[in-house]
């Protein structure tokens, strides 16, 4: 494998680069004036721990056979893993500010066949489980030991396709297959327990078979720590459940559902851009 | 082939045979693979089968994914679900990214029979036909459905192969070359153009021979390559034999009549007729349906009188 992926970086090291992960995605959505913020906040140091930390990947190869599988099934967080693509060289850093606009490679919401790095065409929610069994399926089938994980939304658990996904994942046995659940808390119309509730969450994982771990998604230690015993699971697929912040690191998003789907505007771009330093 | 066989059948057979020479082929079902025939394959493979439950949804994505990983994936379930319930899926997963994975439904139409109209699919022809670059096959009997199961795992890219419940008188020889995108000619004519697809050809093969007591000569062309349409034969049908009449066991919006009037109408507008479905169906034989929906020979004779009063 050839990587230019820095696998050593330290704890702290990694936390600069959420806060750099956290600017661009601002800065994009900002520039852009529409975007989703809130989810990709949410969802940086998860993102971070899988692209620098656990995932066997060559962004100078990216089909490269042997790769374990990222599929962003929450789409909408496009700008995080955009973010993370660039800062993985898998697209020049200079290409982010080209997001949402007509002919750019960084669609709204990620396209398997336009940017480099993107597994799966996203957007309409509850999917990415599905195909990540397919994917992991096909490992299985062409003897290939590669990993695959998939990131959910809290909100798209309410989804039945999710569900019949869950099922399926574990009756199929796929412990090469990593469901996380990136777990904020809120959705468009407001907190999850009041739109769909969903809770215990946990429990339900539980009982359609998954091995079931839940962290601080902020805490990059726990979260680097949950995929590595992701990885080691045997017979079950693992899910994590990783409670976050909703716009996690700009004081004016967090915990609002407003800034599901809302840019900032150039005052509030500056600001977060200042706490974010 | 016997004389007579379901597209089903074929499907499920030729599957086998498919499976045998690529390692790639794999094959998923939704808790129907005894009616769609899969179930040769599940036997013949298990290990490359995979019974996803009454899950739609999930099947065809999982589909999605194991092309994605470079197998050739064939799901299959009735012609009332897929599409129909995994729209949605098939539109961002499958046919925007252009995914190589094959769609091949069974039960398709009011030939269903008895189980009535919630398992008769008459819109799903204008479902799949709203995907951009999926191919859509409509097979008029169980050779040309072999060959459609061969070109479409030799070929890359997302297929909707639309089968049916009931035996069909075969047609066509072992020779027969299926080729997407082309119309076959099965008779020459210069009075009109019957366009069919499906258990229609024989159908119109059959009115074709009826007419011809009368002095009117038909051209029969089968149209199984529904998605992408053969314009030219469709221009070369107009400007030769000036009046076209089409039949399908379909709803005529979305269907072969609305995509065949469009080229007409945009390159040779000649007068049109159209057997179709008009609404939806009930439980009965399937031949009595056909009767009662007015999907027969003598319907299309009758067409073929009316569409030659307005012709020029």
């Amino acid at each position: 494998m050839s990587t230019n992926i820095k696998k050593d970086l330290s704890v702290k090291e990694l936390q600069d680069l959420a806060k750099k992960i956290r600017r661009d995605i601002i800065t994009m959505i900002g520039t852009a004036g529409s975007g989703h913020p809130g989810g990709s906040l949410s969802a940086v140091e998860i993102l971070i721990a899988l692209y620098f930390k656990v995932l066997k990947h060559d962004p100078t190869n990216p089909r490269w056979s042997e790769r374990d599988r990222f599929i962003l099934s929450k789409g909408h967080a496009a700008p995080v893993l955009y973010a993370i693509l660039a800062a993985c060289e898998y697209l020049p850093g200079d290409e982010l500010c080209t997001i949402r606009q007509i002919d750019s490679r960084l669609q709204g919401h990620p396209e398997c066949d336009v940017t480099p790095g993107v597994e799966m065409s996203a957007g309409a929610l509850g999917v990415g489980l599905s195909f990540g069994i397919g994917v992991s399926l096909a490992a299985r089938l062409n003897k290939k030991d590669y990993h695959t994980y998939v990131l959910l939304g809290d909100g798209e658990c309410d989804e039945g396709q999710v569900w019949e996904a869950a099922m399926a994942a574990a009756h199929f046995k796929l412990d090469k297959l990593t469901a996380i659940v990136d777990h904020n808390g809120l959705q468009i119309d407001g907190w999850n327990k009041d739109v769909m509730n969903i809770e215990p969450l946990g429990q339900k994982w539980q009982s359609f078979g998954w091995n079931t771990l839940e962290i601080d998604g902020h805490d990059i230690t726990q979260v680097i720590e949950a995929l590595e015993k992701a990885r080691n699971a045997v017979g079950q697929p693992t899910v994590i459940i990783a409670h976050t912040i909703k716009g996690k690191g700009v004081s004016y998003m967090e915990n609002k559902a407003d800034f599901h789907g809302k840019a900032p505007n150039a005052e509030e771009m500056k600001i977060a851009l200042k706490e974010l330093e | 082939m016997a004389q007579e066989i379901s597209t089903r059948d074929a499907y499920g057979q030729a599957l086998v045979e498919i499976g045998k020479v690529n390692p790639d082929i794999v094959v998923l079902d939704a808790d129907l693979a005894k009616s769609t025939q899969t179930h040769l394959f599940g036997k013949a493979y298990p290990e490359r089968f995979f019974d996803c439950g009454v899950a739609e949804q999930n099947m065809v994505t999982i589909a999605a994914g194991l092309a994605s990983s470079g197998k050739v994936p064939f799901c299959s379930t009735f012609a009332v679900f897929l599409p129909g319930r995994c729209f949605d899926q098939i539109r961002m997963a499958i046919a925007q990214s252009g995914l190589n994975v094959k769609m091949a439904v069974t039960h398709s139409g009011i030939s269903v029979g008895e189980d009535g109209r919630s398992h008769q699919a008459i819109e799903d022809l204008a479902l799949a036909c709203a995907l951009p670059g999926v191919i859509v096959i409509v097979p008029a009997d169980g050779v040309e459905a072999a060959k459609a199961v061969k070109v479409a795992a030799d070929t890359f890219g997302p297929f909707y192969l639309r089968l049916g419940r009931p035996k069909v008188p075969v047609i066509y020889g072992e020779d027969y070359k299926f080729e997407i995108g082309k119309a076959s000619c099965l008779k020459e004519g210069k009075s009109v153009t019957i366009m069919a697809i499906g258990i229609m050809v024989k159908a119109a093969l059959d009115a074709a021979t009826d007419l011809q007591k009368e002095g009117i000569e038909c051209r029969v062309l089968n149209m199984s390559s529904v998605q992408p349409i053969d314009e030219a034969a469709i221009i070369k049908a107009a400007a030769e034999t000036g009046a076209i009449v089409t039949a399908e066991e379909h709803l005529a919006n979305g269907g072969l009549g609305s995509i065949v009037a469009r080229v007409v109408s945009a390159n040779r507008p000649v007068p049109m007729e159209f057997i179709s479905l008009k609404g939806y169906g009930m439980s009965g034989k399937p031949a009595e349906l056909m009767e009662r929906y007015g999907l027969t020979p003598q319907a299309i004779a009758e067409a073929v009188r009316k569409v030659l009063k307005r012709k020029g």
